[in-house]
């Protein structure tokens, strides 16, 4: 295993600052560094160490520990350089007589109320105080107790004549990742200040003063668990000492060795240290060159990796003749031969096109485009789609209309230069926590933030958090208040008029804005169908036109809508009307649900894209492919996934390799994905757990986790991270050496070595990543696309002089009402979302200790909607549709308006998708899971559906063992 | 008949109010029409409660006063008689300028104030721009009271020049040293000199909005700036439009919470915040970045409230007094075992010895005095030996003092000197905010070193030397930078209560 050459990692002790150079002298060395640094900061650029405790360079400087006084010439006293910033021409001593005395003084107090017990401590080696004493040359404490007194202290249980000590708090180990011991605790605020200014929870303080001085999480009576804290792991991470340390090294010890990867769990793309003793990963630390998080991470990111060792996890291959049966265990061979013989037979006997593919948007980028290849290249069709069809297809689409290509603009760095920013269908605090984190920092220095959302997410108001506008629309009527809020820009005369002129079609714009200046799209006018109050939506726009730099961040509450790609371009359209394109802090940034949506689909698992989002029907992007796999390329697009299980019901789809995704719990109306499933002959879940989809497979194909192969991920600023191979595959292979080895079964004849091959083959056909390949990588870090000739090192920012289709084009968009209603039976909105200690549906934070925060999903309903039906908080209630019914907890919160209920779908027990319908978006049948009339009935118990469901789960899942 | 009986805490303290009661029920069974003002103390606390009556023109006093003294009091032979209060030779030797009108007026008749000369240096400043306000004070030498003396004008005119849609003006009135009471006797007897001050500051520097950090162990000047700061407003002398200059400035009265280290200007302002107060590192000077990280003027009571006599009078009227850079006057507080306690306003220069033994008359014990310490609980233990040093911000400094809040508390023969080098660092133990590792730890170390000296332990005495030169150097703040002056001003000039410890304790 090669590993990645860690760059310099040394903390600089304070912040990184922009500014005009400034030249001072360091212990005799010159050193020029931007205005604002601290000397602290200065010295280390310059080499030099000084010695500090309370500093961070991801934290503001607080001037604490007292560690880092320096000497300056020509000023009093012994500055500490942390807080202390250059000056032209300062002259510095970081080694005096004085400061090491001081700094020894210091370290005297420190010691004299710290357990010395390093040898047998968890953080034994990776101690920064422990580190300090040394650098100070502490020899000899000599602070001891008065005669018939202990030294106060706060490590000692009890003194020694038995006395308890009334300063010793005992460990906290309620969160199930770290631990907080106060004993060890040096009071450096390191931890609280992490979680103020990294994470933005303020979950941490200082409770009491002076010697009493202790770090506690939330009121008096709480703990971890119970205290706000988000487990993001930011104060562990922050502390120098063993005083907050993650269970896994108290465990097992500190790592030998480390290796940056990229986590696989949603689309911020984070970067992690995965620290090792030699295949045994030890802890996940976010690393601080990650361009994406910045040294950030969030509760799943750090700490939920141990579904990769669960005891459901599947490591063998097994087959069964009809899903009724119990699954066998066979070799590698026998389940790879018998898939290929089905899916060739299928083939024979209902045609070439009976058969094929699921991508995963969370396999990495090469593993996808084997996926896709397997189908085009050896199926002979263009029968593959992927998850993003569920999640943000319409942003494919609506982006692709209007500016030219397929992907948010920005990167996320772009955040720290927004001023106003709008938050629409999203919710980042639970679904993509680090940006949030990133997102929250921005507001607490100024920015504006409008929240368009059914629901009062947190970033509405939460700690030193406020909305300037809420717009709690009802579900389904996003194209409505977009294009009101347009109507207010327009007629109010707020255009970036030069924008547009320079930089869009200017007819276009002319029949646009006589379209929305009409009447009908005027705020007022909407007010009864949005249930927006036309006052807060007119401020909200104003705020928005002229407020600076706007930037519009949205989610799957915008595309998962029977008009998701219509509220695409309504926003594409807003971004223009104001000129909020092309620079730093502004944009449309979609927030990709998964690891690698944005990859999956780049890589052509459309069907009717080949990689690079160019169409099958066009002939010199086939003949490119004909040339590369030497095999003619189907012109027909192939079907999507509701075609599919609507071609399966029908008897004309028969077989299907799934890689990666559930798509029986993911994908709306259960019962309808249930039944295609059922028709169909040979199903091939590649997977990780026996998943619900697998309930109707015939062959299971064990999957491997990103730990186990090296890759890449596309995050949503379609950033291409490595993924790096930290372990051998438990299962025995990575997923693409599966897809390979089914392919050959299927007579391909494929030879890759090593993922480095496949992302040759994919900069040698897709243009945007005719740059890319690993070595770059290897140098970079990450790459945004497009990376090529014309951005060797790839693009932070699109559309900067001009848009990539030319000119940007502004799209009319009329409101259509989704025929889902409420009516007497159904008088309730459903609408679905995430948490942020669960992800998607659960297969893999279902089975880590994440559960303690969510162990099953609740309905939230509004009091006066609860009251009507006589529910209680934590009541059992039945949730029916006109698709199904399922039951579930109810928790009562006026988070939710009255008439619109809530709940996650993370837990398969539960089946929120048994409710969803089959309604879908317009241009992309991206499924309408956000809008579900639906009834809410008192409950005692489960529905006779998931009793049934439950049952057959139980069923599909027997095993027998091969024989040994 | 006019009477004034003071209203000053001090004065209830000691049974004023009793003392109105039993003006007004004898006045009753005399049939004598008697007219109590109550206004702030004279200063003079070992005479409280002070009684004045107005006999022809001129106030004379009786005191200290008793209940029972009420009817005598009336009736003209009382044997507590001092005569005109202005003769007293306490009064005659002052030069009361911040403190001119305390005593004397209403607190809370403006007219009062009017007619005593308030206003006129804030009508003075309307006139001028905030530069010339700046300027002004930069001439008169005023350097900050509080105790740090840092020249008020510069302070000044880093948050004039400041760049800032919002500037403050906070005034620090967390009076939490030891033998300190003019800012409170200031607050109760004449609020609105401060909020003249305070005024005149907003004018001066581009602020709109003031503050006034009130200790919450001060309920009566709490009550009376509340008070004063509605009147002030109803008269326009706040808000919108300030004696109608066309500039705004108001104040808001805040309550502190009982920490010491508030007192210091950054925890100062953190509390005021809303968060907890802890010390914030400097730089950044609150005066760039202070309130709500604005550019803000934090000054003492003392400073802010001598602002107005520098514009009714003239800088320069206020620099003649003095001495060295210690310009203007200095308001002297003079408290502990002595005779005559109370408040004293004088030029700058005035030695020791004349504020202990003359002014104050000696220890109330009657014993010798042993050492005076001077600027708060972190201020020197000042040995009669250096009762020549003469009352200066540098001079003071030079014979190892510190002048602080100019407070004296005065100690007879008897004082444990150990004892109080004890009390110094359990005081910054108990007070300490915790932010910095030298006081929090240290001050706790502290007390446990001088208890092993006290047993005779020997080795303790230059590791306590050692741990006074790590917290004088180390610390973020002055409580823990000068815990290490009286706990050292101890053991060097009482080196017998530390070397012999043991010995004595046996």
């Amino acid at each position: 295993m090669k590993d990645f050459i860690i760059p310099d990692d040394t903390d600089m002790g304070t912040p990184a600052k922009e500014g005009a150079p400034v030249s001072l002298i360091i212990d005799g060395f010159d050193v020029t560094v931007p205005e604002g640094t601290s000397v602290m900061r200065a010295a280390a650029e310059a080499g030099i160490k000084v010695p500090k405790l309370c500093a961070s360079d991801n934290l503001e400087a607080f001037g604490s520990c007292r560690l880092c006084a320096v000497e300056i010439e020509g000023r009093r006293g012994v500055p500490a350089s942390c807080t202390t910033p250059v000056a032209e021409g300062m002259v510095v001593n970081t080694q005096s007589e004085k400061v090491r005395k001081i700094r020894k003084g210091v370290m005297e107090l420190y010691i004299s109320d710290h357990p010395l017990d390093c040898l047998t401590c968890s953080a034994n080696g990776d101690c920064e105080l422990q580190d300090m004493a040394g650098a100070v040359g502490l020899r000899d404490v000599r602070y001891k107790a008065p005669e018939n007194k202990v030294l106060a202290n706060h490590f000692a249980t009890r003194n020694t004549s038995g006395e308890a000590n009334p300063e010793w708090i005992a460990k906290d180990d309620s969160n199930p990742y770290f631990t907080y011991d106060p004993s060890k605790c040096i009071v450096c605020n390191r931890c609280v200040r992490a979680c103020e200014e990294v994470q933005g929870t303020f979950a941490l303080t200082i409770s009491g003063r002076g010697f009493d001085s202790r770090v506690s999480a939330g009121a008096v009576d709480d703990n971890f668990l119970t205290s706000d804290c988000v487990s993001c792991g930011a104060c562990v991470q922050a502390c120098p000492t063993a005083t907050l340390q993650e269970k896994s090294i108290i465990e097992m010890g500190t790592p030998e060795k480390s290796v940056v990867t990229t986590c696989a769990y949603c689309g911020v793309g984070c970067s992690f240290k995965a620290e090792m003793q030699g295949d045994q990963l030890v802890r996940m630390v976010p690393y601080k060159h990650g361009k994406a998080n910045r040294g950030h991470s969030c509760v799943k990111g750090r700490f939920a990796y141990g579904y990769a060792n669960h005891k459901d996890r599947i490591l063998n291959p097994m087959i069964r003749d009809s899903i009724e049966d119990p699954w066998r265990e066979v070799s590698w061979d026998e389940a790879l031969s018998f898939a290929a013989n089905r899916m060739r037979g299928l083939q024979d006997t209902y045609g070439k096109k009976s058969i094929g593919v699921i991508t995963s948007s969370r396999c990495t980028n090469e593993e996808t485009f084997l996926v896709q290849k397997l189908t085009r290249a050896v199926f002979g069709n263009n029968n593959t789609d992927t998850c993003a069809r569920v999640c943000h297809s319409p942003t494919g689409y609506g982006l692709g209309q209007t500016f030219g290509t397929s992907a948010g603009t920005q990167d996320f760095d772009s955040v720290e230069h927004t001023d106003v920013v709008v938050v629409i269908g999203a919710n980042p605090t639970d679904g993509h926590p680090v940006f949030a984190s990133r997102l929250k920092k921005r507001l607490r220095a100024g920015a504006k933030l409008i929240v368009i959302d059914p629901r009062r997410i947190d970033l509405v108001k939460s700690a030193h958090i406020k909305a300037a506008h809420h717009l709690p629309l009802r579900p389904g009527t996003n194209v409505a208040v977009v294009t009101a809020l347009a109507h207010v820009i327009v007629t109010e005369g707020l255009m970036d008029e030069a924008f547009i002129r320079e930089r869009c079609d200017w007819d276009e714009f002319q029949t646009y804005a006589e379209f929305v200046s009409d009447p009908r799209h005027s705020p007022e006018a909407n007010e009864m169908l949005t249930g927006v109050p036309a006052s807060e939506l007119r401020a909200a726009a104003r705020t928005f036109a002229t407020g600076g730099n706007g930037a519009i961040y949205y989610g799957l509450g915008v595309t998962e809508h029977s008009q998701g790609s219509t509220t695409v371009m309504a926003i594409a359209n807003l971004a223009m009307l104001t000129g909020n394109i092309g620079r730093k802090g502004v944009g449309v940034n979609p927030l990709r649900g998964q690891n690698n949506v944005q990859g999956s689909c780049d890589m052509g698992s459309f069907p009717h894209e080949l990689p690079g989002y160019r169409h099958v029907k066009d002939p010199e992007v086939r003949d490119l492919f004909k040339e590369a796999w030497g095999v003619d390329i189907d012109p027909e697009p192939g079907l999507r996934i509701p075609n599919m299980l609507d071609a399966a019901v029908h008897g004309t789809f028969k077989g299907l390799y799934c890689q990666g995704e559930d798509i029986l719990q993911s994908d709306p109306d259960t019962k309808h994905v249930a039944a295609g499933l059922a028709a169909m002959e040979c199903v091939i879940v590649h997977d990780l757990f026996l998943n619900e989809t697998a309930n109707y497979a015939h062959v299971f194909l064990p999957g491997s986790t990103f730990l186990e192969k090296d890759g890449t991920f596309t995050n949503a600023e379609r950033r291409i991270n490595r993924v790096r191979k930290v372990m051998a595959p438990r299962n025995g292979y990575a997923d693409w050496e599966v897809t390979q080895l089914l392919a050959n079964a299927m007579g391909a004849g494929w030879t890759y070595t090593h993922p480095a091959e496949i992302m040759e083959e994919i900069s040698a056909t897709t243009p945007s990543f005719a740059g890319v390949d690993y070595a770059l990588l290897e140098e970079k870090g990450s790459v945004q696309w497009p990376c090529n000739e014309a951005h060797p090192e790839g693009t932070p920012l699109m559309h900067v002089d001009g848009f990539v289709r030319g000119k940007g084009r502004f799209i009319v968009t009329e409101y259509v009402a989704t025929d889902e209603k409420t009516g007497p039976r159904f008088p309730l909105l459903l609408t679905t979302g995430r948490i942020l200690s669960q992800y998607n549906v659960g297969a893999q934070t279902r089975r880590t200790d994440n559960v303690v925060w969510h162990e099953e999903d609740l309905l939230e309903i509004h009091p006066h909607d609860a009251e009507n039906r006589g529910l209680n908080d934590g009541d059992w209630v039945r949730l029916a549709s006109r698709s199904g019914e399922t039951t579930l907890r109810a928790t009562v919160t006026d988070r939710v308006s009255p008439g619109v209920v809530y709940t996650t779908f993370h837990h398969p027990d539960t089946q929120a998708n048994v409710i969803t319908t089959d309604y879908s978006d317009w241009a992309t049948n991206c499924p309408e899971y956000k809008v579900t009339a639906v009834q809410i009935s008192p409950s005692n118990g489960p529905t006779d559906w998931q009793e049934d469901y439950a049952a057959q789960a139980t069923k599909a899942r027997r095993i027998v063992p091969a024989a040994e | 008949m006019k009477i004034t009986v003071p209203m000053d805490s001090a004065a209830k303290a000691v049974g004023a109010d009793e003392v109105v009661q039993a003006l007004l029920a004898a006045a009753k069974d005399k049939g004598l029409e008697i007219d109590i003002t109550r206004t702030g103390t004279r200063g003079m606390i070992w005479l409280e409660p002070l009684i004045e009556v107005e006999i022809d023109g001129q106030r004379h006093g009786f005191g200290p006063a008793t209940p029972e003294d009420a009817a005598a009091i009336l009736d003209g032979n009382s044997d507590k008689a001092l005569g005109p209060v202005e003769a007293l030779d306490w009064m005659k030797r002052q030069t009361r300028l911040t403190f001119a009108r305390v005593g004397i007026i209403d607190p809370l008749s403006l007219d009062d104030y009017k007619a005593h000369g308030g206003l006129a240096g804030l009508k003075r400043a309307a006139s001028m721009t905030g530069q010339e306000i700046t300027d002004e004070v930069k001439a008169s030498g005023l350097r900050g009271r509080g105790g740090a003396g840092f020249p008020t004008g510069i302070k000044w005119q880093t948050v004039h020049d400041a760049d800032a849609p919002q500037k403050y003006i906070v005034c620090n009135a967390d009076e939490g040293d030891s033998g300190t009471f003019a800012d409170r006797m200031l607050m109760e007897g004449d609020p609105f000199t401060l909020i003249e001050g305070m005024a005149i500051a907003g004018l001066g520097v581009g602020a709109t909005k003031g503050y006034v950090y009130l200790r919450s162990e001060y309920p009566d000047a709490i009550d009376v700036m509340r008070k004063a700061v509605d009147i002030a407003r109803k008269a326009g002398v706040l808000g919108a439009d300030v004696l109608g200059s066309g500039r705004a400035f108001d104040i808001e009265i805040r309550m502190g919470a009982g920490a010491y280290v508030c007192g210091e200007e950054t925890s100062l302002l953190n509390s005021l915040e809303g968060k907890r107060g802890v010390v914030r590192a400097k730089p950044p000077l609150p005066a760039l970045e202070g309130f709500l990280g604005r550019p803000t003027v934090v000054n003492n009571v003392i400073s802010l409230a001598t602002v107005p006599v520098i514009f009714e009078k003239g800088a320069q009227h206020y620099a003649d007094f003095g001495l060295g850079r210690s310009r203007g006057t200095v308001t002297l507080q003079i408290a502990g075992n002595v005779a005559h306690g109370g408040l004293f306003e004088t030029a700058f220069g005035i030695a020791i010895d004349e504020v202990v033994n003359d002014l104050g008359g000696g220890t109330l014990s009657g014993r010798p005095v042993k050492a005076v310490q001077i600027g708060g609980p972190l201020g020197s233990y000042m040995p009669v030996s250096k009762f020549d040093a003469k009352l200066g911000y540098e001079e003071l400094d030079s014979q190892g003092g510190l002048l602080g809040h100019a407070g004296l508390v005065v100690f007879d023969d008897t004082a444990d000197m150990l004892g109080m080098a004890r009390f110094a660092m359990e005081f910054c133990a108990v007070e300490s905010c915790g932010k910095c590792t030298p006081c929090r730890i240290g001050a706790v170390r502290g007390v446990e070193t001088i208890d092993r000296i006290a047993q005779g332990d020997m080795d303790a005495l230059p590791l306590l030397a050692d741990l006074c030169e790590t917290m004088k150097d180390g610390s973020l703040c002055a409580l823990g930078g000068f815990t290490p002056l009286p706990v050292m001003s101890a053991v060097t000039h009482f080196p017998d209560a530390f070397s012999h410890a043991k010995e004595a304790a046996e």
